[in-house]
């Protein structure tokens, strides 16, 4: 009913509120905004860094086509590169999940086969996580 | 045996009535379903700015916090993860309407106090959910939704409660 009425008579909105409610409503506005900006952009990578075991293997700029051949503790992997693009494409793990994961295209995004103890971590310019754990 | 008795002062029942107030909002909110968990509209929180206002920050908290306790029992949440994250948010607001409430009362009216605790409710339930229950940094796409609803319900909230103040005002004013 009120938020009707206010709807009704945008004046009396305005009556209703003071000088530092205005502030504080402009104030959110803008944060939420830059909220937005800074948590909802999708950078697109530019670069890979795959993983064997704990140790960082290698990092591969994206702008190229490339298939990667990897040896992890089951057996042999691929990861393709393509068009600012990476995926697992081949691996010798059980579940597959790795290579269902598919192409990934954006900054922060990570491919991980456990069994095989392979990762890849796509990289933009700058980075969105310090570091994940599972 | 002698029965047990506690001695109530008048201010006990007012903050038995007033709560009950939150309480029976709280009740109606619950059964409103949501877009999106999380995202209330948080119409208890009218009660404890209108309390604010009027008798002051003491009150304030004390129906706030009976508010989340029992409105928790009723609704079969008592330390639930529900009733974790209701009670944190209710601190955090709080906290922030504590140190809202010491602004100037020339520029900032109900609909600031209200916003800024909406922020903090918000506030303090995320950072419960990001340490607690989803420990993953995903969380923080949520972010700027839920800082959207908390705004929206917060503006509407304080239009509500400056309403029902300016009422009591006139009454008041009118000897009624």
């Amino acid at each position: 009913m009120l938020v009707l009425n206010f709807l009704r008579y945008p004046k009396r909105l305005i009556n209703e509120l003071l000088i530092g409610d205005w502030l504080i409503i402009i104030l959110s506005l803008v944060g939420i905004f830059y909220l937005f900006q800074s948590l909802w952009t999708n950078e697109h990578a530019a670069r890979v860094q795959i993983s064997v075991g704990n140790k960082i293997y290698a990092t591969y700029s994206l702008n190229q086509q490339r298939d990667i051949h990897l040896h992890g503790k089951l057996g042999d992997a691929v990861i393709s590169i393509s068009q600012g693009k990476a995926r697992f494409s081949q691996s010798p793990c059980n579940t597959q999940y790795c290579v269902h994961q598919g192409w990934l295209s954006h900054a922060g995004q990570v491919a991980i086969c456990l069994p095989n103890q392979i990762s890849l971590e796509l990289l933009g310019e700058r980075k969105l996580y310090d570091s994940l754990n599972y | 045996m002698k029965p047990i008795q506690i001695k109530t002062t008048a201010d006990d029942h007012r903050i038995a009535k007033l709560a009950a107030f939150a309480i029976a909002l709280h009740m109606v909110e619950a059964v409103i379903p949501s877009p999106l968990p999380g995202v209330k509209p948080g119409i208890a929180n009218i009660v404890t700015l209108y309390v604010l206002y009027q008798y002051g920050y003491n009150t304030a908290a004390w129906v706030s916090i009976l508010r989340v306790f029992a409105s928790s029992l009723l609704l079969g949440q008592f330390l639930s993860p529900t009733f974790v994250l209701s009670l944190s948010g209710a601190m955090f607001s709080l906290g922030i309407l504590w140190l809202a409430f010491k602004l100037p009362k020339k520029y900032f009216g109900p609909v600031s106090l209200s916003i800024l605790a909406a922020f903090a409710h918000i506030a303090g339930q995320l950072i419960m959910v990001r340490l607690w229950l989803i420990p993953h940094a995903g969380v923080a796409y949520l972010v700027p939704f839920f800082a959207l609803a908390a705004l929206f319900f917060g503006l509407v909230n304080g239009l509500i409660t400056s309403r029902l103040l300016a009422n009591d005002w006139r009454k008041i004013a009118n000897n009624e």
